[in-house]
């Protein structure tokens, strides 16, 4: 293993950190909800749900979220190499697999281990695994 | 009152993807990426969002209803399935391929990235594609 010292940005990073937490405790205590993103997209999706206010001003305001950054900085680069079929691919299979699973980066990654939920704590090793695998079977044994 | 709450809780989520540097694919690459040049930066996302993220938990755990008069609505789950596992392995899996996660792809698909806009789309597809499988097969297990 080798540490990419050049892209690493741990200050930042825990910073954002800090207010993912923060936003996943002002949810919980205010709404009395868990801030899963992907559980509150499937409530969303179901027309026969009643509480789907909610759900749609959260993501909302994770839509705006780059708007209101763009007040007070640059937005940083993002790059996106995943070709339009991969991405297809990797939509799919993030879709039908966090519904599965009842949850996602933050339903079980962040609010679940938050909870001390040993079912999340499954799920994070789980997905995270899996994430390493697929980037070590792309990247070094077909050298995407 | 709970409406503003989501939507602010959505924001400041959104802001914190972008300040710690998930909401860019190639920087999840890099973390998941053990084997090449590897960015421990998430890690710290991580570590931030659950510091403030068990603190939050655990005043809610006590709590009745919110602090705005809401039910507390907290996952009651605890079993460690199939649907669990297999579904955090395929969530895993996409998560991999393209680098993005749920919230990251709302909030690059918020900032009118094509790519991340075509993310979301096959997202919310296999999202549906899950309840269409759950309607079919429906009375097995059910999802928590």
């Amino acid at each position: 293993m080798n540490i990419d010292l050049a892209h690493f940005t741990p200050f930042p990073s825990l910073v954002g950190g800090l207010l993912i937490g923060f936003s996943a405790a002002l949810l919980v205590l205010g709404n009395g909800r868990v801030a899963g993103i992907s559980g509150i997209l499937g409530g969303l999706l179901d027309t026969t749900s009643r509480d789907r206010l909610w759900r749609a001003a959260f993501v909302l305001g994770l839509f705006a979220a780059p708007w209101a950054f763009k007040f007070f900085a640059s937005l940083p680069a993002v790059t996106i190499a995943a070709s339009p079929p991969v991405l297809i691919v990797a939509g799919l299979l993030v879709g039908i697999g966090t519904r599965y699973a009842s949850g996602c980066t933050s339903g079980h990654g962040v609010c679940g281990l938050s909870r001390g939920s040993v079912r999340s704590l499954a799920a994070t090793a789980t997905f995270m695994a899996a994430g390493f695998l697929t980037v070590f079977v792309t990247r070094h044994l077909l050298g995407l | 009152m709970l409406i503003l709450n989501a939507l602010l809780a959505g924001l400041i989520f959104g802001v914190g993807l972008i300040v710690s540097g998930m909401a860019n694919p190639a920087k999840v690459l890099g973390f998941l990426d053990l084997a090449g040049n590897w960015d421990p930066s998430l890690a710290f996302v991580m570590g931030g969002a659950i510091a403030i993220g068990v603190v939050g938990f655990a005043i809610a755990r006590r709590l009745k209803r919110s602090v705005l008069g809401a039910p507390m609505s907290l996952p009651k789950a605890t079993r460690i399935d199939r649907r669990l596992l297999a579904g955090s392995a395929l969530f895993g899996a996409g998560w991999g391929l393209a680098g993005f996660c749920p919230g990251p792809a709302l909030v690059s698909a918020g900032s009118g990235e094509p790519k991340a806009v075509l993310f979301v789309a096959a997202m919310l597809v296999g999202m549906q594609i899950f309840s269409l499988l759950e309607r079919r097969f429906a009375g097995t297990e059910k999802p928590a």
